[in-house]
């Protein structure tokens, strides 16, 4: 590994803390990835994009901003990427899955704040995360009351915080809403890169974030085959990664990684036995490391075969048609897509559930495992509709709730094998 | 062929041996400081063919006793109906966790909730609160049996309860009202755990805390049903765990 001290101080970075952040997710990454047996060849790429993760990729970061080029973090999948890219941007995902800081966080938030809030602050406030340290501008948008608050006091810590509101109701104004607030950001983008969005660059940003999750289609689908081709942590981590590779070195990772498994499929070769309990995974977001709750479910020798999640399929599973020769046109397709995303912070919000099933029934799940960071009030509540639905079709839920911390690692240890041992009944 | 259970609890290990569908061993054990000598003890002169592992301690045996391993809510599903045998529904209260579970009517696990993190409402507030009163756990539950009225009891985090406990006796109340407080406390979190999995017809209650009268009479009247208690509902995940095999 190169060293990138010269950089990180540049970026203003804690060094003590940071190199102590590195080494444990560095243990981490060996004792829960290294450690899987017979991973797909194409995982390669993503291990070394997690070596370089605040090496080389900030490095690559460092060069588009010398170039003139912008880089701007966001912390929630309805900050459309496609018009980043229209600018020459480079989009980074600053979701925060590391119990990291919490001493320093608390100090401005209270302490029955979701851990990926309180991450997201420790990060900042023990300046030890270079994706937000790099980034021209930070976008926050309305969505859970924990985030819309905190943003309050985030403005105060980074340069240049933007706000856009979100709806929270799929209806015709809060479609209008969102269309507008896109175009808000439009403008805020042209002002900081001093470049225009034009039909052609939108349409291009279009075409990359489509072959990015197209990719990530791919992949999904291929999780369906028993047995399962690739780990679901390893799935999980493709996903994570997502958020802050370059999109087209990722996009052909990923499409790489498929072929793998495709053949895999077609020769019977799997990383769990035929029949291993299949599960899904639905809820909050998992922010690299958070690697903590699927860690459990295979370590109990379930296999992970979806994630209904923004680092999974709520994320990634739409693409936006790119018809109409203006940049208002686009809008609306863009607008049309990400008006499709199934958050909790939307009322209601039926789709989520029936996704839910129809991913079950596609991908061979026995059973849900449905996720919920502690405090985080929109998916707690819909956990309760969730499971009373999945139940009532038959099948299997269990509802978690947990946080960053090693705490309750042996209660959810055994609530998971319990649910294991539920489903394989059947 | 000799069928073995061990569930190592957070304050007990239990061993139960089952021969041709009969109980012919049970002991039990305080768990200690050391929860795997406290098994290996406890195992030791036993005669079985097979052993199976359960508890939260199930872990710690591996690479030590060689054996399968359930978790604790299956072992109590499987091991309820070995001492009534159409039960469907399911209270635990140990000394660290509570759980609560519903059985289908070919005995399949068909739900389960479990209390959250901490020790609130489990055996071990039970067993906290009754050293801070000075009683014994015996005179615990009969002192609460005979109050009257119950001095309520807000707090329900172990440490805050003890030291709420202590400043209601100093100001006055009298212990046996406390007492009940504290088993009315105790009983609300069972009883809305139950109440989530609404699990069908009389509720088999077990774990060390089904041995005091009063939390059993205080569920009763709640649930409004009826509850069956094992004659030691101390074993019965130690007895499920020696069914899984056998
Ligand atoms: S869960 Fe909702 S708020 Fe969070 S990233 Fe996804 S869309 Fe955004
Ligand atoms: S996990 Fe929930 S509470 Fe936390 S930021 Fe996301 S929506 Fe908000």
């Amino acid at each position: 590994m190169s060293d990138y001290t010269q950089m990180w101080s540049s970026l203003g970075l804690d060094l003590k803390a940071h190199d102590a952040l590195l080494s444990v997710l560095g243990g981490a990454y060996t004792d829960i990835f290294l450690s899987q047996k017979n991973r797909p060849e194409g995982m390669k790429y993503f291990d070394f994009v997690m070596s370089e993760v605040h090496g080389l990729r900030i490095k690559e970061l460092m060069d588009a901003k010398a170039q003139g080029r912008k880089v701007i973090g966001s912390y929630c999948v309805f900050v459309p990427e496609e018009l980043i890219l229209a600018v020459d941007g480079v989009s980074v995902g600053l979701c925060a899955g590391a119990e990291f800081n919490f001493e320093g966080a608390e100090t401005v938030l209270p302490r029955n704040t979701c851990a990926l809030i309180k991450s997201a602050f420790g990060f900042k406030l023990g300046r030890v995360c270079p994706y937000l340290e790099a980034s021209d501008v930070v976008v926050g948008e309305n969505t859970c009351d924990g985030k819309k608050k905190s943003y309050e006091i985030l403005g105060k810590l980074v340069n240049d915080l933007y706000v856009m509101d979100l709806p929270q109701m799929k209806s015709e104004t809060g479609r209008a809403l969102l269309k507008e607030e896109y175009r808000k950001f439009i403008k805020k983008l042209e002002d900081v890169s001093g470049k225009k969005v034009t039909t052609e660059s939108l349409q291009k940003g279009i075409d990359i974030v489509n072959a990015k999750r197209n990719a990530m289609k791919r992949l999904a689908e291929i999780r369906s085959a028993d047995p399962a081709p690739i780990s679901g942590l390893d799935a999980l981590l493709v996903n994570q990664v997502y958020f802050y590779d370059d999109p087209v070195r990722f996009t052909e990772s990923v499409n790489k990684l498929c072929d793998e498994l495709e053949e895999r499929v077609k020769k019977g070769i799997g990383v769990y036995p035929n029949g291993a309990p299949r599960v899904i995974v639905s809820g909050c977001p998992m922010a690299v490391p958070n690697w903590k709750l699927p860690m459990v479910i295979e370590s109990s020798n379930a296999v992970i075969v979806g994630e209904e999640s923004c680092v999974g399929e709520r994320g990634a599973r739409w693409l936006t048609e790119a018809k109409g020769g203006t940049v208002d046109s686009l809008l609306d397709q863009i607008t049309d897509r990400y008006f499709q995303v199934e958050c909790a912070i939307f009322t209601p919000n039926p789709s989520r559930v029936d996704y839910v099933k129809q991913m079950a029934k596609k991908l061979g799940a026995k059973g849900i495992i449905h996720y919920s960071l502690q405090f985080c009030q929109p998916y707690i509540v819909e956990s309760g509709i969730a499971e009373k639905e999945l139940e009532g079709a038959g099948i299997p839920t269990l509802r978690l709730e947990t946080d960053y911390s090693q705490e309750d690692a042996g209660q959810l240890k055994t609530r998971v094998e319990a649910f294991i041992e539920r489903i394989n009944k059947k | 062929m000799r069928c073995a259970g061990i569930d190592i609890g957070s304050r007990t290990v239990k061993l139960a041996v089952l021969e041709r569908g009969r109980l012919v061993l049970s002991r039990k054990s305080v768990t200690t400081y050391n929860p795997l000598q406290t098994a290996c003890d406890l195992i030791r002169d036993a005669a079985f063919d097979t052993i199976t592992a359960t508890g939260y301690g199930r872990h710690l045996i591996k690479g030590h006793i060689d054996c399968p391993v359930i978790s604790e809510i299956k072992a109590f599903a499987v091991g309820a109906r070995f001492f009534s045998r159409d039960c469907r529904s399911i209270l635990d209260i140990g000394g660290q966790d509570t759980k609560a579970i519903s059985l289908d009517e070919e005995g399949n696990m068909s739900k389960f909730e479990m209390n959250d993190k901490c020790a609130a409402g489990t055996g071990r507030f039970l067993e906290v609160m009754a050293t801070a009163l000075g009683f014994t756990l015996e005179e615990f539950s009969s002192a609460a049996l005979s109050a009257e009225k119950a001095v309520k009891i807000n707090s329900m985090c172990t440490v805050f309860a003890e030291s709420e406990v202590i400043s209601l006796t100093t100001q006055g109340a009298a212990r046996n009202e406390v007492a009940l407080g504290i088993h009315r406390a105790i009983v609300s979190r069972s009883v809305a755990l139950m109440k989530r999995i609404a699990p069908p017809g009389n509720v088999f209650f077990a774990g060390g805390v089904a041995l005091n009268g009063c939390v059993r009479s205080l569920i009763e009247s709640e649930l409004d049903r009826r509850l069956f208690v094992p004659e030691d509902p101390q074993i019965v995940g130690a007895v499920g765990a020696a069914m899984s095999t056998g």
